[in-house]
C-alpha cells in the first residue's frame, strides 16, 4: 500500500520502536561507534533473532519470514530513527543481491544463515573512485578450470571489515560497461583478502577497503550477466536507505522541537518565537514530503512498478535533501550546545551526511530520475 | 429511522431523475422542482431543501446526475459559503429568504471580510457598523472581493463595538449590495487581470434582522465561513465544468458557470502549471541542459511528494484514522511547488520569458505563470500564517505573546491610512 500501512505493519513498527529504544539508547550508540567492529556480535545476533530482522524479506523457502521489501523498509526507518549500530543495511544489500542474481540452489545454500542471523554479509561494488554504477567496476575475475579468482580492490564497503560473507561485483578482463559483469561470493576470512577499516566521518556507519590478491571466489548466478540484478539491487538500496533516512530525519526533527520548547531565552520559551516556529514548520514539511516519497517507493519495490528506477531515485534525492536540511536546522535550533560532542544531534547530523552520499548523492539521483522519467 | 445505503440512495435518486428530468426545462424552473425534491442538496436538512443524508452520499447522487446528464443546483462561487454559514448560524428568516435562491442560482453572493488594513489579521477589521435608529449603518472599505460587482448579497464582517477586545466587537451581517451606499470598483492585479474588487461603504444600511447571531459573535460566524472555504464547502463548490451538451438548460448553465468562474481563469497558472514543464523542456531542447534538468527534477520531486502526501492524508481520512500532520501541509507546499515551477518555466523559456501576451510562448500562458505565481503564497492564508498554524496546531508550539487581544480595540495601534 503506497499511502498507508496495514494495522499489522503499524503494530510491527511500534514494537520495533520500543525494542530499539530499549536496546539502542544514544549511550549505547556512542559506546559501539567507538569500537573497531562498530557493533557487538552477540548482542546484535540476539536482537536480530528475537525480532527476525534480517529474515523479514527473505522468502520462507530460504529460511526467511516471507514478507516484502515494504516491511523491510519499516525496519530501516526505525533503525534510522534509533541509529542502531549493527551490520543490518549491509547484510540486507547482500541478501538482495543473492535474491536478485543467485540460482535457487545458491539461495538455499546462502540465505538461511543470513536469515537466522548466523552470518553477517555485505555487498562490495564501489572501488577507489566511489562510483555507484556498473561501468565503474574495474576489479577482475578470471576463471581457470572450475576456479574463479578475484584481483583488485573494493572500497567504501559497508561493514566490509566484519562481514562473514562478501558478495563482490567483478568483471571479465577486457570487458567494459555493463558487459562481462558477474557476482561472486567470498568468505570474510579468505586467504589473500586484506580488510582495512576506514576511519569514517559518521562513526555509526563503518566502511572498509578490501584488497583482493588472487582470492578464490564462488560465482553467484550467471557469469557475465550481473548488470541487471546489480542495477535492481541498487534501486532497492536507494529506496531502503531513503526509508532509513526519513526515520532519522523525523527523530532529529522531534528532538529539536522538544528542545526549543524547554529552552528559555529573553524570558520566554524559544519555541514561542516566530523565527523558530517557521523553521519547525518547514522541517515538518521537508520530513513529511520525504516520508511520502520513501513509503511510495517502498511499496513500488514489491509491486513490480515499471517506473521504479525513476521513483527510487526520486525518493533517495528527496530524503537526502530533507535529512541534511533537517540536521542543519536541528543543530541551529540547539544553538551552541548543538555543536558540542556531548549533545546527541551530531550523531544524526553525521548519519544525514553519510546517507546523503552513500549510493549516490542528490544531484546524481536527480539526473538518474530525469533519464528514467516517463511522463 | 430508516437506514439508507449507497444502493438505496442510488436507486431512489435514479428513479426520481428518470421520472422528472427533462432537458427542455429552463434552468430556474428545473432547479425549483429539483430543490423541492431534496435531491439538489441531499446532505442539507429535510426542512431546508435537503434529505438529511450523510455527506458522503452526495458523491453517489452526483454520479446519478452525471449519468443522466441532469443539471444540478448552483454550485459555484461564494453562494455556497453563504449557504453553509446560514445553515449553521442563520435564523429561520435568513434560511427562508436566501437558501432557495442560492440553490436556484438566482442570487449571487460575495464575501466582505478582508480590508486594506487587515489581511492576515482579519479580526482587526475597522469597517464600522453603527446603530442609527432601528438600522445598522455601515462605513468603511473591503478588498479582494470576488464577484462583488455582480453580487446581490454580501457576507459582511464589521466592527460594532470598539470598547471590547478585537475578536469580541465584530458583527456579521447580510448586506444588500444593490443600494446607493455600496460602491464597487475593480482591483487590477500585477498579472493584469481584475478578478477582485474594492468595495466602499458610505452609510450603507442593514436592517437589524439581517445580522447573523449577536454583536460579539461575528468572529465565530466568520470562522465558520472560512472553514467552509478551506474545505471547499463540503464538495459543493467544485471547479465548475461547462457541459458540452446541447439544449436551452445547458446553455443557461454554461453561461452561469462562465460568469462565476471568470475571475478564476488564471488560477491554473497561479499554481505554476507543472503539467507543462516536460513538454516545454522537450519542445525547446532545454531538456538536454544538465542544470535545467536538475531544476526540473527538483520540481517534479516536490510536486510528486506533495501529491503523495495529500494521498496519505486522504487515505487516513477514508480509513477513519486520525489524520497525521500530513493533512495540514498542502497549502504551504503548493506555494513551494508554484515558485519552483515559475523558476523552471523561466529557465526553459529563456529570452522569450521577457515577453507577454501573444508575443509570449503559448499565447501568453507562460508569461501569465510568471506573474501569477506570487499570489499562491498570499491568497487564502499567507505562507507565514500557514507556518504559524502548523507550528501552533500541529507542533503545539506556543503563540507569540499578543499585544492586541485583551485591551479594548479602540486602544490597539492600527494602520493610519486604513483607519482614516
Amino acid at each position: 500500500m503506497r499511502f498507508s500501512f496495514t494495522p499489522e505493519q503499524e503494530e510491527f513498527r511500534s514494537s520495533l520502536r520500543r525494542a530499539l529504544e530499549a536496546r539502542s539508547p544514544t549511550k549505547e550508540v556512542r559506546r559501539l561507534m567507538a569500537t573497531d567492529q562498530g557493533f557487538e556480535r552477540d548482542g546484535w545476533k540476539k536482537l536480530n533473532q528475537e525480532l527476525g530482522l534480517t529474515a523479514i524479506h527473505i522468502p520462507e523457502a530460504y529460511g526467511g519470514g516471507g514478507f516484502g521489501q515494504a516491511d523491510l523498509a519499516i525496519v530501516l526507518e526505525e533503525m534510522g530513527r534509533g541509529l542502531l549500530c549493527a551490520p543490518f543495511l549491509s547484510t540486507v544489500l547482500a541478501a538482495n543481491a543473492i535474491l536478485n542474481a543467485g540460482t535457487d540452489e545458491q539461495k538455499r545454500a546462502l540465505l538461511p544463515a543470513i536469515a537466522s542471523g548466523e552470518k553477517t554479509a555485505t555487498l562490495a561494488f564501489s572501488e577507489e573512485d566511489g562510483r555507484n554504477d556498473a561501468e565503474g567496476v574495474a576489479m577482475t575475475a578470471t576463471q581457470s578450470g572450475a576456479t574463479w579468482r578475484l584481483e583488485g580492490a573494493k572500497s567504501f564497503v559497508l561493514d566490509g571489515h566484519t562481514a562473514d560473507l562478501i558478495v563482490v561485483l567483478a568483471r571479465r578482463p577486457g570487458s567494459q560497461g555493463e558487459d562481462g559483469l558477474s557476482f561472486f561470493t567470498v568468505d570474510g576470512n579468505s586467504p589473500g583478502l586484506e580488510r582495512k577499516r576506514l576511519k569514517t566521518m559518521d562513526e555509526t556507519r563503518k566502511l572498509a577497503r578490501l584488497t583482493f590478491n588472487s582470492v578464490e571466489a564462488r560465482l553467484l548466478g550467471e557469469a557475465g550477466a550481473a548488470a541487471a540484478p546489480f542495477i535492481r539491487t541498487l534501486h532497492q538500496a536507494a529506496v531502503l536507505l531513503a526509508n532509513e533516512m526519513v526515520g532519522g530525519a523525523e527523530r532529529l526533527r522531534e528532538d529539536a522541537l522538544a528542545y526549543t520548547k524547554m529552552r528559555m531565552q529573553f524570558g520566554r520559551s524559544i519555541a514561542s518565537f516566530q523565527t523558530t516556529k517557521n523553521k519547525a514548520a518547514d522541517m515538518l514539511v521537508d520530513v513529511e514530503l520525504a516520508k511520502s516519497a520513501a513509503y511510495y517507493a517502498a511499496a513500488a519495490l514489491d509491486e513490480g512498478d515499471d517506473d521504479l528506477p525513476a521513483i527510487a531515485s526520486l525518493a533517495k534525492a528527496c530524503a537526502a535533501e530533507a535529512y541534511l536540511q533537517t540536521a542543519i536546522h536541528a543543530v541551529q535550533m540547539h544553538g551552541g550546545i548543538g555543536f558540542t560532542w556531548d549533545n546527541d544531534t551530531h550523531l544524526w547530523f553525521k548519519r544525514a551526511k553519510s546517507s546523503e552520499i552513500l549510493f549516490g548523492d542528490a544531484n546524481q539521483h536527480r539526473e538518474l530520475m530525469m533519464q528514467h522519467w516517463k511522463h | 429511522m430508516s437506514e439508507e445505503t449507497e444502493s438505496s440512495v442510488r436507486a431512489e435518486v435514479r428513479a426520481w431523475l428518470e421520472a422528472n428530468w427533462k432537458p427542455e426545462y429552463g434552468l430556474v424552473e428545473w432547479r425549483t422542482k429539483l430543490i423541492e425534491s431534496g435531491w439538489g442538496a441531499p446532505h442539507w436538512p429535510k426542512q431546508w431543501y435537503g434529505r438529511g443524508l450523510p455527506v458522503h452520499f452526495t458523491a453517489v447522487v452526483d454520479e446519478e446526475f452525471a449519468r443522466i446528464g441532469a443539471v444540478g443546483v448552483a454550485k459555484a462561487g461564494i453562494r455556497t459559503l453563504a449557504a453553509a454559514t446560514i445553515l449553521d448560524h442563520g435564523t429561520d428568516l435568513h434560511k427562508e429568504k436566501f437558501l432557495r435562491r442560492i440553490l436556484t442560482g438566482e442570487d449571487t453572493w460575495c464575501q466582505l471580510f478582508s480590508e486594506p488594513g487587515s489581511g492576515s489579521d482579519m479580526a482587526g477589521a475597522v469597517t464600522r457598523a453603527d446603530r442609527k435608529g432601528n438600522n445598522w449603518v455601515i462605513n468603511g472599505q473591503k478588498v479582494w472581493t470576488t464577484s462583488a460587482h455582480k453580487a446581490h448579497w454580501g457576507l459582511l464582517l464589521a466592527r460594532a463595538n470598539w470598547d471590547v477586545p478585537k475578536h469580541k466587537g465584530l458583527a456579521y451581517f447580510i448586506l444588500d449590495m444593490k443600494q446607493p451606499g455600496v460602491q464597487v470598483h475593480p482591483l487590477k492585479q500585477m498579472n493584469g487581470h481584475a478578478s477582485f474588487n474594492q468595495v466602499f461603504f458610505t452609510d450603507a444600511m442593514v436592517e437589524p434582522e439581517m445580522m447573523v447571531c449577536d454583536v460579539g459573535d461575528g468572529w465565530t460566524v466568520a470562522t465558520t465561513t472560512l472553514m467552509h472555504e478551506r474545505r471547499g464547502a463540503d464538495g459543493l463548490r467544485s471547479w465548475a465544468q461547462a457541459s458540452n451538451r446541447k439544449g436551452r438548460i445547458y446553455e443557461e448553465e454554461n453561461a452561469e458557470i462562465a460568469s462565476t468562474m471568470e475571475p478564476y481563469k488564471w488560477y491554473p497558472q497561479r499554481a505554476g502549471r507543472v503539467d507543462l514543464v516536460m513538454e516545454r523542456a522537450k519542445a525547446t531542447g532545454k531538456i538536454k541542459d544538465p542544470v535545467i534538468r536538475q531544476e526540473i527534477a527538483r520540481l517534479l520531486i516536490m510536486s510528486k511528494a506533495a501529491e503523495w502526501t495529500a494521498r496519505r492524508a486522504r487515505a487516513a481520512q477514508e480509513q477513519g484514522r486520525p489524520q497525521g500532520p500530513e493533512g495540514s501541509l498542502g497549502k504551504l507546499v503548493s506555494s513551494h511547488v508554484a515558485r519552483q515551477a515559475a523558476r523552471v518555466h523561466t529557465y526553459i523559456t529563456g529570452a522569450a520569458a521577457l515577453l507577454s501576451g501573444e508575443d509570449s510562448p503559448m499565447n501568453g500562458v507562460i508569461a501569465e505563470i510568471l506573474v501569477s505565481v506570487p499570489a499562491t503564497s498570499i491568497a487564502g492564508g499567507t505562507d507565514e500564517i500557514q507556518r504559524n498554524i502548523i507550528s501552533e496546531r500541529v507542533l503545539k508550539m506556543p503563540k507569540e505573546p499578543s499585544v492586541d487581544t485583551t485591551k479594548p480595540f479602540k486602544d490597539v495601534p492600527r494602520n493610519i491610512a486604513a483607519s482614516s
